[in-house]
């Protein structure tokens, strides 16, 4: 069987793939102002894991807030925000 | 708690709580304990301490409740109890209990971690329950997993044995010495011992749910009221499902207690407490997996505590969130082409019996009287009077003085008048799939027994006339009335909000009238146009007649031109633009390209792609979305109308002759057989011979079957085109399916030519005898007639073993449709559930009813499809056709 290791390298080529969008983390006066924007709370928002590889290896810390862009059919690019989650 | 008077302050509440009935809830709610089986006395009174004892509140008319001391209209009922002699487990914990025995030292109790652990975990717990209640709970997970690891407690040191748990509620330690059976006082004494702050790390509540609760000592006895009797008219008592389970509690709990006080043998006081297990886990749930179900005389198994709550036609999908209703009505529908699209027809009978509350005001006391004067049985009249001086409600059905009534009427009186014509209703039909299942209907109240409906409005329905019933819906609040005006009335539904195109359309004959009428060929004399014109209601002179010698002529196309919006332009491919009348532009000698300019049809039929449900970009879509929806239902209610007149002048209807082919075709087809058939018996040979070449990825076999259909296929194919080229190209069976009307090539085909490969599964048919379909044939037998390939058709007819063929290709599709429905009304049924409660905020985000956000822009686009053309946000060839203008 294959175990999976604890501490496996993420391979950072991940991030040009064509399939990944472009992910940022905000900074805290942008989350402030998205918050304030969307008038909602950290917790409204959706959730990512802080297991995710992209999230590892942009190495966001629980409580942040990830920024999504997405490319679409329909809109060109689309923005979606996740706020990073310990598990 | 206190007792609160209603009137004294006003609550609102803030959160339901739910958790375990405690013991001493169940002695404290308990006013009588229940001892003996037996419900009734010789003399047929109530036993004391018997399931229908008094104490459990008064039920007979004039009876006092000995407890509360009210009679039965007052008296709320009370609960009983039934002691029981040895501690039971409730099923639905037994995998809470489970758990928790796997955490907790089987000694002293204790959760199976070290004390720093534990009060440093509780901390933490306490933290995120302020900030993260989700990881709240993930957290406890985590915490049942590390502490079910331990093999020894760190607290008093003791071993740890795994424990087993069989459903619905067995435990099993495995000890050194062997597997030993937990009886529930074992579990519950374990249960005691825990401590409420270890509890709530593994994330249960002590306050609301002490584990030992789950085990329960005594059991209660629901009021009669939950369970009443019935007499039956024979004067013969029936008890209620529950008291049934509850009798078969009581004797064998009094069973084990004779046992517990006689020093019976320990193995039959084990029988008997597993036995008083198995009764009350099934009084709470009946259809528990493992177990024996409690029945009527051994049939019918009994509808207890969970039955009553689960499913359908259970407590909460059957009276909660699905209720009945009054002001409604159903009988069968049937077409009425000549009323409006937004009008139903409603019978006499039901208009007299579905009411409309009316108030009277100065203005319409005249008309409210003489609905007064005609009384309850003739229409248009009125069933009820409440008088606003004295708040009585008068029944007209008993009260014959209409005059004096209607006389007597006054201002602020309301009048509950018939159903009229012009009143709005709701008009339904199951399944309610889209929100074009229920639209707003405009009465009008018309002879016989059905009602009817427009034809144009089967397609959202999707209604047909072969016994269809359809629901009926009277709003009553003046609110609701002008909402179903506004927003559900059908003419507002003719674009569905699922890609913005047009659901209502012309089907079948609309289809065949529409190309009848304005195709090349058809000219009309002043009267026959006088026909068409009148039915769809036209009012204006007649244009100059596009022959005026040897006799004054017009053109359907004129005709229909008279309905159309004078500036409307449009331009698209006719169905029949296909095959050997193709052709891409308005040069088209064919007449299958439609040019409307300036609301004149120069060129093109109008049939399915025109005027068709559900085809968008059709001439019906442009003129919605262009002139307003209102134009559009003016359309349907006019041009469609004189549609159907021109196809009953000229009458619409096949005839075998209209399939027949000629003796040359039908050797050609013949001898397209014969050379198919060597072919495939040659393919057949090869195989045999190990000589055939396979399909790359395919087994020798599958190649061989995956050709034999493709010459099949194609030896179908070219018979049906030799049958159709002998046939009349402009006879009524291909005008039908030329124009989408009704079938379409496969059918023609399959009347005049061959019927082709039957499939089951998707593969020739197989099954049958062992080696074989049929006797007719030999084993193993390849070839195309043993494996359910027809070769007859429709109009010589089939042979023997063809039809039994095509019976069984026949049903499969039956079956199809049969399981198919279900399955996508659960999963229909699951999506709606999950989504139901999702919106689109103001600010363009959709979020749940906590305001979670979901999506942060509608479809990632914020584009709502109802108001796209077929998907797409702007309809560009539309705009520069528009810009352009009129060339």
């Amino acid at each position: 069987m294959v175990q999976k290791t604890k501490s496996r390298r993420i391979d950072p080529r991940i991030l040009r793939h064509e399939l990944v969008p472009e992910h940022r983390v905000l900074s805290l006066e942008e989350a402030a102002s998205l918050m304030r924007r969307l008038n909602v709370k950290p917790w409204q928002l959706p959730r990512i894991s802080i297991n995710d590889p992209v999230v590892q290896l942009l190495e966001a810390k629980p409580g942040d807030i990830i920024e999504i862009k997405r490319k679409s059919p329909t809109a060109g690019t689309s923005i979606a925000y996740r706020i990073v989650v310990p598990y | 708690m206190p007792r609160r008077d209603f009137n004294e302050e006003a609550y609102v509440i803030d959160s339901i709580k739910f958790g375990v009935l405690p013991p001493h809830e169940i002695m404290k709610m308990a006013k009588v304990t229940v001892v003996r089986p037996e419900i009734y006395e010789a003399d047929g009174t109530p036993i004391t301490g018997g399931l229908r004892d008094p104490h459990f509140g008064a039920i007979e008319p004039g009876e006092r409740c000995p407890v509360c001391g009210n009679t039965r209209e007052d008296c709320p009922g009370h609960f009983g109890k039934i002691d029981l002699a040895r501690p039971v487990i409730v099923p639905h914990y037994s995998e809470t209990i489970y758990q928790l025995l796997q955490v907790t030292c089987r000694a002293c109790g204790r959760l199976l971690l070290p004390q720093d652990k534990i009060s440093g975990y509780l901390r933490l717990l306490s933290r995120l329950k302020k900030k993260w209640p989700q990881l709240a709970s993930n957290f406890s997970v985590q915490v049942r997993k590390e502490a079910s690891q331990v093999t020894e407690c760190p607290h008093c040191g003791a071993r740890q044995f795994k424990v087993r748990f069989v459903k619905p509620f067995t435990f099993y330690e495995d000890r050194p010495e062997g597997e030993v059976r937990l009886t529930p006082s074992d579990v519950r004494e374990r249960l005691e011992k825990i401590l409420d702050d270890d509890l709530r790390l593994v994330g249960v509540d002590p306050e609301a749910a002490r584990p030992e609760w789950m085990v329960i000592t005594a059991l209660p006895v629901p009021p009669l009221s939950v369970r009443p009797s019935i007499t039956l008219e024979t004067g013969f008592r029936a008890e209620d499902d529950l008291t049934h389970a509850l009798t078969e509690i009581v004797r064998q709990n009094e069973r084990l207690k004779n046992f517990l006080v006689s020093n019976a043998p320990e193995t039959m006081i084990e029988d008997s407490w597993l036995t008083l297990q198995h009764v009350v886990a099934a009084y709470i749930d009946n259809e528990l997996p493992n177990m024996y179900q409690l029945t009527h005389r051994r049939k019918r198994p009994l509808k207890t505590l969970a039955q009553r709550l689960k499913g359908k036609e259970g407590r909460l999908r059957g009276n909660l969130s699905g209720k009945r209703v009054n002001y409604s009505a159903r009988t069968v529908i049937s077409p009425d082409p000549l009323i409006s699209i937004n009008e139903v027809g409603v019978p006499v009978d039901i208009a007299k019996k579905l009411t409309v509350a009316m108030r009277v005001t100065p203005y319409n006391i005249e008309e409210a009287r003489r609905f007064i004067l005609n009384g309850p049985e003739k229409w248009p009249g009125a069933v009820f009077v409440t008088k606003s001086r004295t708040g009585k409600k008068i029944d007209l059905r008993y009260y014959t003085n209409y005059r004096q009534l209607a006389e007597s009427l006054e201002v602020g009186d309301i009048v509950e008048r018939h159903l009229v014509d012009g009143d709005i209703v709701l008009f339904n039909r199951q399944p309610s799939l889209h929100r074009m299942s229920i639209m707003g209907h405009i009465v009008k109240v018309v002879p016989y027994k059905t009602f009817r409906l427009n034809l144009l409005v089967c397609p959202p329905y999707n209604a047909d006339f072969d016994g269809d019933e359809m629901n009926l819906h009277v709003p009553r609040l003046y609110e609701a009335m002008s909402e179903a005006r506004e927003l559900l009335l059908v003419e507002k539904h003719i674009l569905t909000p699922r890609y913005g195109g047009p659901i209502i359309g012309g089907r079948q004959d609309y289809i065949s009238g529409a190309y009848l009428l304005t195709v090349k060929t058809s000219l009309y004399t002043k009267e026959e146009a006088t026909l068409i014109l009148s039915r769809g209601g036209f009012k204006g002179e007649l244009p100059e007649p596009a022959i005026l010698k040897p006799r004054e002529l017009w053109t359907g196309k004129q005709l229909a031109s008279l309905f159309l919006p004078q500036d409307l332009n449009f331009r698209g491919k006719s169905k029949i633009n296909a095959g050997p009348l193709k052709c891409d532009s308005e040069d088209c000698f064919h007449d299958s390209y439609i040019v409307v300019r300036n609301g004149k049809l120069l060129e093109g039929v109008l049939d399915k792609n025109a005027i068709g449900a559900e085809q968008p970009g059709n001439l019906l879509h442009i003129v919605a979305l262009e002139y307003g929806v209102e134009k559009a239902r003016e359309l349907l209610d006019s041009l469609f109308r004189s549609f159907i007149r021109a196809l009953e002048l000229r009458g619409l209807t096949i005839t075998v002759s209209d399939i027949d082919i000629t003796d040359e075709a039908k050797q050609e087809i013949a001898r397209l057989v014969e050379t198919y058939k060597k072919r495939i018996q040659e393919m057949i040979r090869d195989y045999w011979e190990g000589r055939l070449e396979p399909i790359p990825g395919r087994t020798v076999e599958e190649s061989l079957e995956l050709k034999i259909i493709q010459e099949l296929q194609r030896l179908r194919e070219e018979a049906g085109r030799v049958a159709v080229n002998s046939m009349d190209a402009f006879n009524d069976v291909f005008i039908m399916a030329r124009t989408g009307a009704r079938g379409g090539e496969i059918n023609i085909t399959q009347m005049a030519a061959m019927l082709g490969q039957q499939t089951v599964r998707g593969r020739r048919i197989v099954r049958g005898y062992r080696k074989k379909t049929l006797p007719h044939f030999r084993d193993n037998e390849l070839s195309p007639e043993a494996r359910g390939f027809v070769k007859g058709n429709f109009r010589d007819g089939l042979r023997p073993v063809e039809v039994f063929f095509h019976a069984a290709g026949g049903r499969e599709g039956l079956v199809d449709t049969a399981v198919k429905t279900s399955q996508s009304g659960y999963m229909q049924r699951r999506l709606i559930n999950a989504l139901q409660d999702l919106v689109v905020a103001y600010d363009g985000t959709v979020r749940d009813n906590w305001g979670n956000i979901v999506q942060f822009k509608y479809g990632e686009d914020g584009v709502d499809p109802m108001y796209t053309y077929h998907g797409k946000p702007v309809n560009i060839d539309r705009i520069i056709e528009r810009v352009k203008g009129a060339r």
